[in-house]
């Protein structure tokens, strides 16, 4: 049989395409992004018409999947962790009105914070929503996982999430492809047309049905196989795995392991397995990638039955991503460990390109800012946090995408002024055009940057809703056009932006200052795909 | 056979390639693979490393467990040593010779080399230098497959054949280009 040597996220938009999926949306985010590049960049799906599309952000990715389920069709929205933040609210009402054509949700998760401000937990998130959560523990599942999860979706008329890890989403091996295809769902709206009307009568009604359909999700999680029970020689210990925690587990017993496990990949809560476990053996670990979900709650609040280890007494870390090695400890066998790190060793983060023009943008505004004082810069999240390092020390914020606009009001109004405000061209679009509003309505003090580098840099260029559309969106949210500066971000026009900035500062009121110069990798990649198709 | 690599880097430098050649020379062999990759805010000239395990019965982990990768291959001197913690007692380190310096505080290169030669069993390969005396810089991870390659259990006909399959669509220059790169490591002898 065929292997196709696919990432994790790769498998998931492949069986996506393979399952009859008909539309595909998405915001970037790492470790998601690579779900919907593989749609956009696959010939297949192309061939059969999936629709897929980059959206403003992960609220209007949600909604626009939840609007094509209730079309009848299957659909995808994808994103990262927070990213399920600012879709929450189409996601936990799509629980109550329900899907009609199959409808997943992919989250994925970031342990140890490779990329992100967090770690939070999506399947909180699954379980705040009482929908099917799965947890795939290797590439194969991921891929067989997404029909069944359609299925899953269409029989119960219910959202369905996947979360996946860094490690899965970012880690290639063979998986095997379903010989058939399947053929998209045809255009059919949902037989009773106020389903999706969620006044409160009907929201009463809807919340009634999915209460009442928990236990048959249960009965689905204790049966579809997702979730196996695995006997064991060894009763002193039983183990419950949850989504990768399993690799990392036999890793440390390639030839069996002796005791009991559980091996989860599928919410809700599989409860009569784990009452199983629980009965036949002496005390529990529970490994699980992200927070300690299904520990805390075999343990309960006040820890009285059998001794439960994990996360949350020490056994494993509370924090942080877990690895093959600190769950040998964990099961108490001799970890191998090589050499310490030689001293030496200095860290490297990462840092702006060479001939970013983020970087020039900073230099003028830390030269137009030098005769005020320091703690004033609100920023947001992209390339340009970079600039909170050394040696440009340029920002004192990053909370969440489009913070950078709304804190600065807030500390303008708490006579913070003038206070900046800095934001890429892709967060702007992505939720700080609403901040904008608020400035505007309320005249305050603030200097926004929009950095706009014509793409969507961090996550690796993709298309930004921004692009030729900043002057005319500041226009109409009612900023004064002569307080609209557009700069281009180079070193000989140093001196001119730094004028041009210290000019707004002097102003008091909303002005929107838009350095403007094409991100440098974007730009060397359009160059090469030009050579290429110069030289062919 | 079973092998598990740690492939090391700077983001932009190229490891993702060197895996997947070392990957398709294993799955033509019919070998499982798994490897993990950095995507992300790292790519942006930070610390890079790609884990790449391959073997002959199927692998659970992602991730290589400490003390037991069998060889790491560095494009850059100090991020070799920064996996140290992962070798195997008899695991081998091969390492780029030229620093890749875009950090103020980049540490003593001898103090660096004299860490990389205290290793029982390594390569230290000036494969910059290497690949500006064929005129051609952007093959320098190629040569330090080729130095890699007595170590990775492969033959070395197997390792050009995945290396002509890699670069099959960029055309025939291409394809010599990096094979040359390939042998000069290869031939690489340490003194
Ligand atoms: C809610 C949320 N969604 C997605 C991300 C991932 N993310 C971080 S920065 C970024 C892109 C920012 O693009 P832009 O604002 O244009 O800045 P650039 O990187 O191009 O400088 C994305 C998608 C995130 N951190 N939070
Ligand atoms: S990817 Fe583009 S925006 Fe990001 S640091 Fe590099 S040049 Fe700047």
């Amino acid at each position: 049989m065929n292997k196709l040597l696919l990432l994790g996220d790769e498998a998931i938009a492949q069986a996506a395409i393979d399952a009859g999926l008909s539309g595909i949306y998405a915001y970037p985010g790492t470790p998601s992004t690579e779900i919907p590049e593989y749609v956009h960049a696959s010939k297949q799906a192309k061939e059969l018409n999936i629709v897929a599309s980059w959206c403003a952000n992960e609220k209007t990715a949600m909604e626009a999947a939840i609007g094509m389920s209730y079309a009848g069709k299957r659909a995808m929205v994808t994103m990262k962790h927070v990213g399920l933040n600012v879709a929450a609210d189409g996601f936990i009402n799509a629980s109550i009105t329900g899907a009609n054509g199959g409808l997943i949700v992919v989250a994925a998760d970031d342990p140890s914070m490779h990329s992100s401000q967090n770690e939070q937990d999506s399947r909180f998130y699954g379980y705040f929503a009482m929908i099917p959560v799965f947890e795939p523990a290797n590439q194969q599942e991921a891929y067989d996982m997404v029909h069944y999860a359609f299925d899953l979706s269409e029989k119960y008329g219910l959202p369905t999430l996947i979360r996946i890890t860094t490690r899965l989403a970012h880690s290639r091996s063979g998986v095997i492809r379903k010989e058939q295809v399947r053929p998209q769902n045809s255009l059919k709206l949902p037989e009773d047309l106020r389903q999706f009307v969620l006044l409160p009568v009907i929201a009463r009604r809807n919340y009634k049905k999915l209460l009442s359909l928990q236990d048959k999700l249960e009965f689905e999680a204790e049966n579809s196989g997702y979730n196996q029970y695995i006997e064991g020689t060894n009763h002193s210990l039983g183990i419950i795995t949850c989504g990768i925690a399993y690799n990392y587990l036999m890793e440390n017993y390639p030839n069996g392991c002796p005791y009991p496990i559980l091996k989860i990949g599928q919410h809700p809560i599989p409860k009569k397995m784990v009452k199983k476990l629980y009965d036949s053996c002496h005390e529990i670990l529970v490994i699980e990638e992200g927070y300690p979900l299904i520990e805390d709650h075999l343990k309960g609040m006040l820890n009285l039955g059998k001794p439960v280890h994990g996360r949350l007494d020490g056994t494993l870390p509370r924090d942080g991503e877990l690895n093959p090695t600190l769950v040998a400890k964990a099961l108490g066998l001799p970890a191998t460990m090589g050499l310490p790190i030689p001293n030496i060793v200095t860290p490297r983060p990462p840092v702006l390109c060479k001939g970013c023009p983020h970087n020039d943008t900073y230099l003028a505004l830390n030269e137009a800012l030098k005769n005020y004082s320091k703690g004033r810069v609100f920023s947001d999240i992209g390339c340009y946090t970079l600039g909170a390092l050394p040696p440009l020390e340029s920002i004192n914020t990053c909370v969440d995408m489009g913070a950078s606009i709304t804190m600065a009001k807030g500390a303008a109004d708490a006579g913070l002024t003038p206070a900046i405000a800095v934001i890429g061209d892709s967060t702007f679009t992505h939720s700080g055009i609403t901040g904008l509003v608020d400035c505007v309505v309320h005249n305050s003090n603030v200097k926004i940057f929009i950095l706009d580098n014509f793409t969507t840099a961090m996550t690796g260029g993709q298309p930004s809703s921004a692009y030729n559309r900043l002057v005319d969106i500041c226009k109409g949210v009612g900023v004064p056009e002569e307080h609209i500066r557009v700069l281009k971000p180079l070193p000989k026009n140093h001196e001119e932006n730094v004028k041009a900035i210290q000019e707004e500062l002097a102003y008091n009121g909303v002005s929107v200052i838009i350095p403007q110069r094409e991100c440098i990798v974007t730009l060397n990649k359009r160059m090469r795909e030009k050579f290429k198709k110069q030289t062919v | 056979m079973k092998k598990d690599i740690i492939l090391a880097g700077v983001g932009g430098q190229g490891i993702i390639s060197l895996a997947a050649i070392i990957g398709l020379a294993a799955l033509n062999k019919g070998m499982y693979l798994k490897q993990s990759e950095v995507h992300g805010m790292s790519q942006r000239g930070g610390d890079v490393m790609s884990n790449l395990r391959i073997s002959d019965n199927p692998i659970y982990s992602d991730l290589i467990p400490c003390g037991q990768a069998d060889l790491i291959i560095s494009l850059e001197p100090m991020e070799s040593l920064r996996y140290l913690p992962y070798l195997n007692p008899h695991g081998w380190l091969i390492a780029n010779k030229a620093p890749y310096v875009n950090i103020p505080n980049y540490p003593n290169l001898d103090d660096i080399y004299k860490e990389i030669t205290r290793i029982e069993k390594h390569v230290l390969i000036p494969a910059d230098e290497l690949a500006k005396e064929i005129g051609n810089e952007k093959v320098v991870n190629m040569i330090v497959l080729g130095a890699s390659a007595p170590h990775l259990g492969f033959g070395k006909e197997e390792m050009l054949d995945a290396i002509r399959q890699m670069f099959k669509n960029k055309g025939e220059d291409v394809v010599n280009q990096n094979i040359q790169a390939f042998e000069i490591g290869y031939n690489f002898k340490q003194n």
